[in-house]
């Protein structure tokens, strides 16, 4: 039976390469880099044995520490990316629990990161081949440090999958996982410079770290190398008793979400409470305006380009911060304007095949591109005015005023206005709602891209008027082209949004079925 | 009879081409009347010159086996899909020409299209109300009536994604009846609703057939079609192989023979030895 899982996956593979030639050759290329990051793994490891003995234990410990904790994260990150071998689908075969957790821990051991990682942890061989004791300690250590990290990312997915509720769950991490990759350069360069100043702090790390559950296998061979044998026999324990601390709590979790399913019941609110559709006009646009309106606040796609706004400011002060913050931060406004103003560009993508229960009512055009637009300016424009006034009100220069609001008003309206027009031509492929962020997202081509990009473009030419202005304005202090700006900004943005919002709802009528067609055919929506 | 793979002109096909061509020749207005719709994807023709008339006040079966081009029909029929020939009139309005007017008139619940699910099943049903431009006291007593009578008033604040396949299907069939549609089009309604629910969502159409409306609804069961249905329509490879009233295209055998001999394949075997245990 397990031999017949670890087939399955291989299989599994093959087939999903064997589709497409292209996804072959990007294969080709992960595996080539997987490979050259290998090698240059073992090198490190056999001109480490050179060095003395703490600066290779240091190493090998904390990278060994840092591949554990990234195997027992990555399930939280990546939920449903790979369910080939989801405990969910095995659960109709007689199989025994066990059998089970074996089959799945050699399946992780077999995958590509877990082969990386076995054959880095055997390479570990040639740094501690200069002395005899590690020798023997590597043969007991090396596969108890590979299992405990497959182990721990099985139990941790398992214990996640079991979590409130599950959909809730999932969705609120794959929003607030993109916090720390929007900020991933100040986190980088903060935790370099922090090192760089405290080698005192990761000297002391160290051998803390061989003593805790995640770096305990790890540091066996260093301690037999340095002859401190009780040391290495203690942590050697620490470890066995790791592994079997995971296991049996993999055992509880998995145990317990077989036989009780993932339940999904989230809130509910009492009937008769309807929020704010009981408060707009009737009539398609108001329609469309709150149901758009909803999905701001509860689609997780939406949330997180929400997300992404308020870290605009954070990331210009960040790389403003050897110069002039303030003046980086004054242009938070137009720069926000425009990440999220451009959101509503895969608008109807979003809605899926649901955009079908809009076209079944022969709502106009006109009146959806007018709900679609207020739902989006009903989040956004806040949001652009907060990141207007506030550096404007701290800096005092208010004569700057103008020119700012102008500027981001302009960007924002003018976005709406090529989007509401590009809309409605043109649907991309897009991760369902409750999908991971990081799932392949199939059928997506580089054409697509393209068309974005070149939205974007056709947005940045129509608002360029107003921001030329402005931005002259700003750095001649000018209140004069200020003002200019303002009135470029507002009579401009206006004019795109008026005119994309007429063009694009008399193309929606027509070109309605045809983007539902595109939509069913993309089996994700 | 033998397993047909290609189904030739037997004398039952012969008779089935006098049926079809029996409604042409009523009188009387049509809720629905399809005229030589066509459509292709790709090399395969999903909808082959089909035309049928579906009379005001008749509950209209439409059957068939899978692939058979039933929802790429009534998708043609109510404005989701363009045809590439032919057209669809709904109470004599060109659904393709006057899409407002006509889409007024429909009630559909379309098989493969989601909902938006991250609203409430309230939510949802009013979202519809108000696409149509009911007023709000309109929509909220309807709202009620519909959740009442699906037997959902207790899920009615749960967001649609956590609702099971069957209330998935019944918020559905809310949100296709809340603006009181004189035509109602219903693409596969009871699968996986549960026997209670279906019923009473049966009497209720059955109701309404009988307070005027017309319903078309395409079904895989054939005992729910000859129980529920005055009309039926069998299609089969995109084409129209008999229409007519139930009794009529039966022909005195049961519907789901008739069916069977009409589309073919049907294997008469015991199935292999292995799974038999005694």
């Amino acid at each position: 039976m397990v031999a017949t899982l670890l087939r399955l996956r291989f299989r599994v593979l093959g087939n999903q390469l064997a589709r497409s030639p292209w996804q072959l050759v990007g294969f080709i290329f992960g595996a080539m880099y997987g490979l050259v990051v290998l090698v240059g793994i073992v090198v490190g490891l056999v001109l480490l044995g050179f060095g003395e003995l703490p600066l290779a234990a240091g190493v090998v410990v904390v990278a060994g520490s840092l591949v554990t904790l990234g195997w027992a994260l990555v399930p939280l990150i990546a939920f449903g990316v790979d369910t080939t071998l989801d405990p969910e689908r095995l659960v109709v075969f007689p199989m025994s629990l066990s059998r089970m957790m074996v089959a799945l821990t050699l399946a992780g051991v077999c995958g590509i990161p877990g082969m990386i990682t076995s054959i880095a942890a055997l390479a570990t061989i040639a740094t501690w081949a200069h002395w005899p004791a590690a020798i023997i300690a590597w043969l007991v250590s090396t596969p108890l440090a590979v299992l405990t990290a497959v182990v721990a990312s099985r139990a941790v997915a398992s214990a996640a999958s079991g979590w409130g509720g599950g959909r809730r769950f999932r969705e609120l991490s794959g929003i607030l996982v993109f916090i720390p990759l929007i900020l991933a350069g100040p986190i980088i360069v903060g935790v370099a410079s922090g090192f760089a100043v405290n080698a005192d702090t990761l000297a002391a790390v160290v051998p803390v770290l061989g003593w805790t559950p995640l770096g305990a296998a790890w540091a066996v061979p260093a301690s037999a190398a340095a002859g401190d044998l009780p040391s290495a026999g203690a942590k050697l324990l620490i470890a066995l008793a790791t592994l079997a601390m995971l296991w049996l709590l993999w055992r509880a979790s998995l145990g317990r979400s077989l036989v009780r399913p993932r339940q999904t019941s989230g809130g509910a609110a009492r009937a008769g409470s309807i929020g704010s559709f009981g408060r707009v006009p009737t009539g398609a646009a108001g329609a469309i305006f709150v149901r758009a309106l909803t999905y701001w606040v509860r689609d997780p796609r939406y949330l997180r380009q929400l997300v992404g706004v308020p870290l605009v400011p954070v990331l210009l002060w960040f790389y403003a911060r050897d110069g002039d913050p303030m003046v980086a931060l004054t242009f938070s406004g137009p720069i926000i304007a425009m990440v999220i103003g451009i959101v509503v560009w895969a608008d109807i993508s979003y809605d899926g095949t649901a955009f079908g229960m809009e076209l079944i009512t022969g709502a106009t055009g006109r009146a959806d591109r007018i709900g679609r637009i207020l739902a989006a300016a009903a989040v956004a424009l806040p949001l652009v005015l907060l990141a207007v006034v506030l550096p404007v009100a701290v800096s005092g220069e208010w004569e700057q005023f103008p020119g700012i609001l102008g500027m981001s008003i302009g960007v924002l309206f003018t976005c709406y206005g090529v989007c509401a027009v590009t809309s409605a031509q043109v649907v991309i492929p897009v991760a369902a709602a409750g999908d991971n962020p990081f799932k392949r997202v199939p059928g997506t081509t580089f054409l697509q891209g393209m068309a974005f990009l070149g939205v974007w473009l056709v947005a940045l030419v129509l608002s360029a008027p107003a921001v030329i202005v402005g931005v002259i304005g700003y750095f001649t202090q000018n209140p004069t082209l200020s003002w200019i700006s303002c009135a470029l900004g507002f009579v401009l943005g206006s004019a795109v949004l008026v005119s994309g919002i007429l063009v694009g709802g008399s193309l929606l009528d027509r070109s309605g079925p045809v983007l539902l067609a595109r939509l069913t055919a993309m089996r994700n929506a | 009879m033998p397993p047909t793979p290609t189904p030739t002109p037997t004398p039952s096909a012969a008779t089935a081409a006098a049926v079809a061509g029996d409604p042409a020749t009523h009188g009387g207005p049509a809720a629905l009347e399809l005229r030589g719709l066509h459509k292709r994807f790709g090399q395969k023709a999903a909808v082959a010159d089909l035309s049928l008339r579906v009379p005001v006040g008749s509950f209209y079966g439409l059957v068939g086996p899978n692939g058979a081009g039933k929802t790429t029909t009534l998708s043609m029929a109510t404005g989701l899909l363009v045809p590439d020939a032919g057209q669809a009139l709904v109470h004599g309005v060109d659904v393709w020409h006057d899409p407002v007017t006509a889409k007024g008139m429909l009630g559909n619940l379309a098989d493969g299209v989601k909902l938006f699910d991250r609203l409430t099943g309230e939510q949802l049903v009013t979202y519809n109300g108000l696409l149509f431009g009911l007023g709000h006291a309109e929509i909220a007593r309807r709202t009620a009536d519909l959740l009442a009578l699906m037997d959902m008033t207790d899920a009615a604040g749960t967001m649609v994604v956590d609702y099971s396949a069957g209330m998935t299907k019944k918020i559905a069939l809310a949100c296709a009846l809340v603006h009181a549609p004189r035509l109602l089009v219903l693409d596969e309604p009871f699968e996986s609703v549960d026997p209670v629910s279906a019923a009473n969502i049966q009497d209720i159409l059955k109701s309404y057939v009988a307070g005027g409306g017309t319903v078309i609804v395409s079904s895989h069961s054939m005992d729910l079609v000859q129980r529920m249905c005055d009309h039926v329509a069998i299609v089969a490879a995109g084409r129209l192989l008999v229409a007519g009233t139930v009794d009529d295209v039966r022909a005195g055998q049961s519907l789901q023979d008739r069916f069977v001999e009409l589309v073919g394949g049907r294997r008469h075997t015991e199935g292999p030895g292995w799974l038999r245990h005694s």
